[in-house]
């Protein structure tokens, strides 16, 4: 172990009713370590998790601080439901920072014991602000009330060897394994901004650690730039009513109802208890929506290669520990066990591969053109021991492969490198100079805005090609979902907050498939109230996927099936049984708006969040290429015919190309001016004093910043 | 001519609920299925005839994400 930099005595606070009332502060410039109180304006206004996030690192930096000052903060926070053992999903850990990628306040989420972990050791959110001169580990031990930083130099940078050793480092012993969780990057954050946290928890059965992600916006760069190596910690004692809630019973009584809901159901329905997330993977590409070659087309008759019937046969360890926290009856973190692996540095040696989820296969896969199961679990290992967000990896990667096949970069550009569709050894590559620092993928490490614009300056690449087919809004890449022919669900990405991620709003079945929301106003109350419920989750300490990745029998007599009401009634229960507080779905809703709209601001405090940020590239509108238009050349000639009145037969390709896309930026610019109505915003984009002040939310710090802009 | 999820589409003698599921490539497992308003259970989709002028709406419920 490294030398003891600094030791802190604390005496862990009783949780009471999904709160223990205090967060953590760490500086790692000085090393100083304070606790703060937790205020009755912040449990109003901001409830917990991503709340409590945005409400620290707002009050941690100025519209001048950049990704890299010392002054932006890692901020986490489990939430107040957190923690709890009776329901499925309920050990997310929300963490947000200003993102390398965007320059504006990401939020990102992952599984997995460190949340509960913490807030168990007496801290409903922990600050990390500030820049060390040298590697270290941070360590809370919420048994004996000790926060200890060492040095860290002398243990590996890449995840699958880090956790293991500290783990072994910090448990007593075997048994105590369990009771230790680590959050750390990997090799490839310090050189690039896709870095992502891996969050650990170990699997007693497989006896090793396993891992989720808090993926997207760069959140392990930003680890790795404060020379953290990793986070510990260590809390032995799970039982099932540590948020000592107000009404167990109920909690208990909801728990057992949706258990044997996922017993019976769950496999007629998802099948997420044996193959996780990446179940859609054939559905998406049978419904022209799995992303493929750079979002070009919606699938590709080699998907059959990669379906979930063949990670499951032939891959995939089944019947083992597959929760990622207590009491999670779903239990889709898969994983494929003693895999091979044939490249880079641990080539030869064999390995656990957590995953693949939906999004690997989706964007590791079909949108790089690999259809090939082994070489998914290889990106997929590597992506994650190196610490690299495997969506933005994705989407970055495919969108390189196109601009060398359109001619637009040159493999000696590419540093030698033959990034072909398809290529799997390239790709490969391109993860190990990504973990090395080196060649052009360090390069690509930056991300596709920044590519977008090296390509064209220095490269000499067509700027107008690139950005109808470089797959970001705001600097976030696109996660894996081709969606041109969904408007609502255009909208879903590109007005998302943080940038085009998914969880905010999924709407392409409801829109493109069942026609459930034709019109604007339609597609604007989806695009309202999908956000604020979503956003809740992320509030209270839940995973989404308990509540419409498996429905009740009856959910299809419901008035409204998409929002899967008798689950919205578990979530306002259990709240209401943790807190003692007496919410209803609305305000629900309304406990979301307020840190949605409150992210809004900050975001235009950080220089973006306005309507010149939220357009999105063309690609995700419609086609931009002649092949693209030919692939549906029979819906797209129908949509001129019947949408615009034109006659197709008359017109050449590049004509029809044309129109169409006038049609269809038309269409984006009026979805913009509907849900910006619906959620009370100026045309701009800026949320207005009146919308803040019906939801509580007027606050001066808010409307200062917004009133320059009205 | 038909209604399915409320867009025309052209009807042919002999029709049902599976044929058309079938003929619109919806293999998603998880379909809720109502003609004219009747919710169709799913064992019965094979025997479930569409007649002509029926409004047929196939409710995918994925929400995915």
């Amino acid at each position: 172990m490294g030398a003891i930099l600094k030791q802190y005595s604390y005496t862990p606070e009783k949780i009471i009713r999904g709160y223990s009332g205090k967060s953590l502060y760490i500086n790692v410039s000085d090393l100083r370590i304070e606790e703060k109180e937790l205020t009755d304006f912040m449990k109003e206004k901001f409830i917990g998790g991503k709340g409590f996030d945005l409400w620290y690192l707002w009050n941690a930096v100025t519209p001048e601080t950049r990704w890299n000052s010392p002054e932006n903060e890692i901020v986490m926070s489990v939430g107040p439901l957190g923690g709890i053992t009776q329901y499925s999903g309920t050990g997310k850990t929300l963490i947000a920072s200003i993102s390398p990628l965007t320059g504006i306040p990401i939020d990102s989420n992952a599984g997995g014991y460190f949340g509960p972990l913490l807030k168990f050791s007496g801290w409903d959110a922990f600050e990390l602000q500030g820049k060390s001169d040298k590697d270290i580990i941070i360590f809370i031990d919420g048994n004996n009330g000790l926060i200890q930083i060492e040095e860290g130099e002398e243990y590996p940078e890449d995840t699958h060897l880090l956790a293991e050793e500290l783990t072994s480092r910090f448990a007593v012993d075997e048994n105590d394994m369990v009771n230790v969780s680590v959050v750390c990057s990997g090799s490839a954050a310090k050189h690039g901004y896709m870095g992502m946290l891996n969050f650990s928890f170990y699997d007693p059965r497989r006896k090793l650690c396993r891992f989720k992600q808090a993926a997207r916006g760069g959140l392990g760069t930003i680890l790795r730039d404060k020379k953290v190596k990793a986070l510990v910690v260590k809390y032995k004692g799970i039982t099932p009513n540590l948020n000592n809630a107000a009404d167990i019973s109920t909690i208990n009584k909801v728990g057992v109802k949706y258990h044997k809901e996922m017993h019976d159901l769950d496999s007629k329905q998802n099948k997420m208890r044996q193959i996780g997330t990446a179940n859609t993977v054939m559905i998406m590409s049978q419904y022209d929506l799995l992303p493929t070659r750079n979002f070009q087309t919606g699938g590709d008759p080699e998907t059959i290669k990669i379906s979930p019937q063949v990670f499951i046969n032939e891959w995939l360890t089944q019947g083992l520990h597959d929760g990622c926290w207590y009491g999670c009856t779903m239990s889709c973190a898969k994983c494929a066990d003693h895999f091979l692996l044939t490249s880079g540095p641990y080539a030869g040696e064999r390995v656990t591969v957590d995953g693949p989820e939906y999004e690997c296969v989706a964007g590791l896969g079909a949108n790089l053109g690999i259809f090939d199961p082994q070489a998914i679990l290889e990106e997929n290992f590597y992506c994650d021991t190196y610490g690299i967000d495997l969506i933005s990896f994705a989407t970055c990667t495919a969108f390189i492969m196109e601009c060398y096949q359109r001619g637009q970069i040159t493999q000696e550009q590419m540093g030698g490198l033959d990034l072909r569709f398809g290529n799997k050894d390239a790709v490969l590559e391109l993860l190990h100079q990504m973990s090395r620092g080196e060649g052009f993928g360090k390069l690509a490490g930056l991300g596709t805005r920044k590519l977008k614009k090296i390509f064209v300056e220095e490269f000499g690449a067509d700027p107008a090609l690139l950005e109808d087919i470089g797959m970001e809004v705001k600097g976030l890449e696109y996660s894996e979902y081709a969606h041109k022919e969904s408007l609502a669900q255009q909208g879903g990405f590109a007005m998302a907050t943080k940038g085009p991620q998914h969880d905010e709003a999924w709407l392409i079945f409801m829109d493109m498939v069942n026609k459930q929301i034709p019109t604007f106003e339609d597609k604007a109350n989806a695009l309202y109230y999908f956000p604020m419920f979503r956003t809740w989750f992320g509030l209270v300490g839940l995973c989404k996927l308990p509540w419409n990745d498996i429905v009740p029998s009856d959910n299809h007599k419901t008035s409204e099936p998409a929002k899967v009401p008798e689950h919205v009634q578990n979530y306002v229960d259990i709240f209401n049984a943790v807190t003692g507080q007496n919410i209803d779905n609305d305000e629900l809703i309304l406990q979301s708006e307020r840190v949605y709209q409150f992210q809004r601001v900050f975001s235009v405090r950080m220089g973006k969040g306005e309507r010149k940020d939220d357009y999105a590239p063309y690609r995700s509108l419609g086609p931009v290429s002649r092949e693209e238009y030919l692939s549906r050349q029979e819906l797209y000639d129908k949509q001129l015919r019947d949408l615009q009145g034109l006659e197709p037969e008359s017109m050449n390709l590049d004509e029809k190309i044309a129109k169409l896309r006038a049609y269809r930026e038309d269409q984006y610019e009026q979805l913009m001016d509907a849900v910006y109505r619906r959620r009370g915003w100026t045309m701009n984009g800026i949320p207005t004093p009146e919308r803040l002040k019906e939801i509580g939310m007027d606050l001066p710090m808010l409307l200062e910043v917004i009133e320059p802009k009205l | 001519m038909i209604k399915v999820n409320t867009e025309d589409y052209p009807w042919q003698p002999g029709m049902t609920v599976r044929s058309l599921l079938d003929e619109r490539l919806f293999t998603f497992r998880h379909i809720i299925v109502r003609v004219n308003g009747e919710y169709v259970p799913e064992e019965h989709f094979d025997k479930s005839a569409i007649h002509d002028e029926d409004d047929v709406i196939v409710l995918h419920l994925m929400a995915g994400g």
